[in-house]
């Protein structure tokens, strides 16, 4: 497989304050990445020094063969940006603003139509942009980056402003991208939502990569306990507790209901405890740790031992 | 190219849109026209060719008002863009900086040209309507007033730019465009007449003097058109700089020419440079 986008040891720095710190890593074709961190953690610098909107204090970068830092754009083509709040030419109109679009990354103009139908703007088409809301604006945005076919797709905050049916209508064309082989590249704030999407996840925390891998490769190293859920006969959480032994925040929700903390290594083992033939157990749920909780643990982590 | 011309078409229609291309089209052609009728009327019709009143009126209109308005358009091409944010997606683009740069300038120099031609042109027809005669060497006079007033809006357009390119809020650019106007066009020749008159002739030689001249576009735009044809130079009582100022129209054109390009580069230079 190829590099899609390689990033060596790249640093930003703004006069006195360092936006990011030798961040290194490679998106390989295909992969959707998933990039998460707060507000001025590096996220939309990150995107910006991948287009070659600014230039890194040092460090190399490279995106589909171009060094954007050297100003080259001819790979730009095959690269589709959505900026997080993106603006248009405000006195033009939608149908305007992406035939200037589209015609700039040298495409037919015939498939306007469809796309804008696609995300429900074909009524709003010949407003200027100036009257759109700003879901309006989004799906705007969304249409013109996925002109050009793109390789590269670099989404910052692509959901926000977008209602719940929009959200699906817009990861149903992610998907079709994945589908066809683009590397996409996610920034998002709703992490349960970037959860099922990405195959890789990226955090950064102020400027550092604190995690890099999968989610179960970050579940493993960050060591995370997983919350067992048991329901019991009616009075048989007793009898529970002792076939399980002494557990991490053990808790009795109701006379049915009992939960505790398990550790990575001794979770099959609790499981099968609990879960024992003849024993007092009716049902199961394990609770996997979350994004939200992973995202938490490495920012706390980083925040301890920088 | 095609990208230069894309991004021109865009301007133009933004210019057409937001009502630029009207409103500069109507208050060049109002001037002109109540300049042609009130401007003939203390000369009166005799021995002076219609024509080349309108000249001498319309420039000295032109040095105040085309550089107002070509610095009015485009003292926010670049800064004002990046602040509403536009150009983050634009630049986003398969398209380089200087490309955008140039793009710009050719839209808005369609613009106003398109505004000089039309309103400049309405003073020209009201005056073969009213039936007036005018001479071929005129008809030339005019028609290279109209050029140059054009020119002279590319070299505020440029510093305009160059303004757009540097500085970080759109309130600044519109500062220091105010003022580079108000240097350039009023205080500029109140300094120098004064430092004529305080020098009595003593160190200032005509060379001095026209070197001086071309430091300002204004005045290259002045002596251009107010000196340079016979009939002009002796209404607008510029015969006597112009053979002082020894400056010929090619100079004065490519000192014009020169004053589009050095801003323009420096502008785009600056452009090339800037992070978003």
């Amino acid at each position: 497989m190829t590099a899609i986008v390689e990033l060596e040891h790249v640093a930003k720095r703004y006069g006195a304050i360092t936006a990011l710190h030798d961040v290194s890593f490679k998106l390989e074709s295909g992969e959707t990445v998933a990039l998460i961190g707060h507000n001025g953690a590096g996220k939309t610098t990150l995107f910006k020094l991948m287009l070659g909107l600014s230039r890194p204090s040092s460090g190399n970068i490279r995106v589909l063969g171009d060094e954007p830092a050297a100003g080259e754009f001819a790979a730009r083509r095959r690269l589709g940006y959505l900026p997080e709040s993106v603006s248009f030419h405000a006195t033009l109109t939608g149908r305007e603003v992406l035939s200037f679009y589209s015609r700039l990354k040298g495409e037919p103009t015939a498939k306007i139509d469809d796309l804008l139908a696609r995300v429900g703007l074909t009524a709003a088409a010949d407003r200027q942009v100036r009257t759109y809301s700003k879901g309006m604006r989004q799906r705007l945005g969304l249409i013109q980056a996925l002109f050009g076919d793109p390789l590269l797709l670099l989404l910052d905050e692509p959901t926000t402003g977008l209602d719940p049916a929009l959200r699906l209508e817009f990861y149903e064309i992610v998907q079709e991208l994945q589908h066809k082989g683009a590397t996409i590249v996610l920034s998002s704030h709703a992490l349960t939502e970037l959860e099922e999407r990405a195959r890789r996840i990226v955090i950064l925390n102020r400027g550092h990569v604190v995690a890099n891998g999968s989610i179960e490769h970050l579940r493993r190293i960050a060591g995370l306990p997983t919350r067992i859920r048991v329901t019991v006969a009616s009075g048989q959480a007793q009898r529970l507790s002792t076939l399980v032994g002494p557990v991490p925040n053990w808790r009795e929700i109701n006379g049915h209901l009992v939960e505790f903390d398990a550790a990575p290594s001794a979770k099959i083992d609790l499981i099968r405890r609990a879960t024992d033939k003849g024993g007092p157990a009716e049902d199961v749920t394990i609770v996997q740790p979350t994004l939200d909780d992973l995202y938490a643990h490495f920012l706390r982590n980083h925040g301890e031992a920088p | 190219m095609k990208n230069v011309l894309l991004i021109a078409g865009k301007e133009i229609q933004e210019c057409l849109r937001n009502r630029w291309v009207v409103a500069m089209t109507l208050l060049l052609a109002a001037l002109a026209l109540s300049l042609t009728f009130l401007g003939s009327a203390p000369t009166g019709n005799v021995g002076t060719a219609a024509l080349d009143v309108v000249i001498v009126s319309l420039s000295s209109l032109t040095i105040f008002v085309v550089p107002l308005v070509a610095l009015l358009i485009s003292h926010d091409a670049i800064v004002g863009e990046m602040e509403r944010g536009t150009m983050l997606l634009l630049l986003s683009y398969p398209v380089s900086r200087i490309q955008v740069l140039l793009g710009k300038f050719l839209g808005h120099l369609a613009v106003l040209s398109f505004a000089t031609i039309l309103g400049y042109g309405a003073a020209a027809v009201a005056l073969v309507v009213s039936g007036a005669a005018i001479t071929g060497g005129s008809w030339i006079a005019f028609a290279s007033m109209i050029l140059t007033s054009i020119l002279l809006g590319a070299v505020f357009v440029a510093i305009g730019y160059l303004i757009s390119a540097i500085v970080r809020e759109r309130a600044t650019a519109a500062g220091i465009a105010i003022g580079i106007w108000l240097l350039l066009v009023v205080l500029f020749d109140m300094a120098l007449l004064g430092a004529l008159v305080v020098d009595q002739g003593k160190t200032i030689s005509s060379s001095i003097l026209s070197a001086l001249l071309l430091f300002n576009p204004t005045d290259i735009y002045r002596l251009f058109n107010l000196a340079g044809g016979e009939n002009v130079s002796v209404l607008s009582n510029m015969s006597g700089i112009a053979e002082a100022a020894n400056l010929g129209p090619l100079v004065l054109l490519s000192a014009l020419i020169a004053w589009v390009l050095v801003p323009l580069t420096l502008a785009g230079f600056s452009f090339s440079r800037r992070e978003l």
